[in-house]
C-alpha cells in the first residue's frame, strides 16, 4: 500500500456517507465477505433439508416420489435457481479467497478478482438459467 | 484529531476468558480444511448440479427411478458420500464460525453449537446409512416406479 494522500477536510457529519468509528467502509472486500456468509448459511440449511428428503428413498419409492412431486412447481423451480445462484457465487468467491490467502499477489488484486467472480457468475448463470427455466416452465 | 483508532495501535486490554478456549493447532487445521474441501466441493457439486439439473430432462426427471439408477453405480455412491461428508463438515465449521462471531453470551453460544453438532450428527449418520443400505429394487413396490434394471 502506498502512503495515504493528505486527507481532505472532512465534510460535516450529516453529509458524510461512511459510518463513523469503523474500519469497514462498505467496499468490495466487506460486501463479498457478507455475501459469502449469507450464501453459505443459506446453502447449509438447504443441505440439511436435501439430505432428509433424499433419505425418503429408503422408506419407499412412493413416499420419495410424492415428496419430490410437491417440489415440481414454479415456485420451487425459482427457489432452485436462487440456490444454484448462491452456490455459484460461494464457489467462485471461495476460489478468490484461496487466491487472496495463497497467491503472493492475491491481496493486491482482491478487488479485481471480485469483479472476475461476478463476471464468471453471470456467464455461468446465463448457461444454466435458460435450460433450467425451460425444464420448470416448459410443457411436457 | 482522528475519528477512528490507528489500525496499528495495540489492542486495549480485555478481560481474558477464565479458561483457554482453543489449544493446539485445531483452528489452523480447520482453516486449511475449509480451503481444501472447498476446491473438492466445487468439482463435486458442479458435477452433481450438471447431471441432476442440466443434462437430460432436468429437475422434472428426478424420481425414485432416477436416484436408484444413479446409485446402482459405485461411482455415484462414492461421489455422493464424499459430497455429504465434505459439505456437512465444511458447512458445520462455517456456521460454527458465525455462531462464535455473533453469539457472545456463553449460554446462548453453547446451546446454538450443541444444536448445530446434533444436526450434523443426525444428517451425516442418516445420509451415510441411506447410501449404503439402499435397495434399488424393493420387492413390494410397483414395477413402473423402479429403475429399468429391476425385474419382478
Amino acid at each position: 500500500m502506498s502512503a495515504a494522500p493528505p486527507a481532505p477536510p472532512r465534510p460535516p457529519a450529516k453529509t458524510r456517507k461512511a459510518p463513523v468509528g469503523t474500519l469497514y467502509r462498505g467496499r468490495e472486500g466487506m460486501w463479498s465477505w457478507v455475501a459469502h456468509r449469507v450464501t453459505g448459511v443459506a446453502i447449509f440449511f438447504f443441505l440439511l433439508v436435501h439430505v432428509l428428503d433424499t433419505s425418503l428413498v429408503r422408506l419407499s419409492p412412493q413416499d420419495y416420489n410424492d415428496v419430490i412431486g410437491t417440489y415440481k412447481n414454479p415456485i420451487m423451480g425459482l427457489g432452485e435457481a436462487g440456490l444454484v445462484a448462491a452456490i455459484v457465487f460461494h464457489a467462485f468467491n471461495g476460489i478468490r479467497i484461496i487466491l487472496v490467502d495463497f497467491w503472493a499477489k492475491g491481496p493486491k488484486y482482491q478487488r479485481v478478482m471480485l469483479w472476475v467472480v461476478i463476471g464468471l457468475f453471470f456467464v455461468t448463470m446465463a448457461g444454466f438459467l435458460p435450460r433450467h427455466l425451460m425444464h420448470v416452465f416448459g410443457g411436457e | 484529531m482522528t475519528t477512528i483508532a490507528d489500525p496499528k495501535a495495540p489492542r486495549p486490554p480485555r478481560a481474558r476468558p477464565s479458561r483457554l478456549t482453543t489449544r493446539g493447532n485445531t483452528e489452523l487445521y480447520g482453516w486449511v480444511f475449509m480451503r481444501a474441501s472447498g476446491v473438492i466441493l466445487l468439482v463435486l457439486i458442479f458435477g452433481h448440479l450438471f447431471v441432476n439439473l442440466v443434462a437430460g430432462e432436468g429437475v422434472k426427471a428426478i424420481d425414485f427411478g432416477f436416484v436408484a439408477g444413479k446409485w446402482a453405480s459405485p461411482l455415484w455412491q462414492v461421489w455422493d458420500l464424499l459430497m455429504l461428508w465434505l459439505a456437512m463438515i465444511h458447512g458445520t465449521n462455517g456456521v460454527r464460525t458465525i455462531i462464535n462471531d455473533y453469539a457472545s453470551r456463553d449460554g446462548l453460544r453453547l446451546a446454538l453449537k450443541g444444536l448445530l453438532y446434533f444436526a450434523f450428527l443426525v444428517v451425516v449418520v442418516l445420509g451415510t446409512l441411506v447410501i449404503f443400505t439402499f435397495d434399488p429394487c424393493p420387492t413390494d413396490a410397483p414395477l413402473d416406479l423402479l429403475p429399468s434394471f429391476c425385474t419382478a
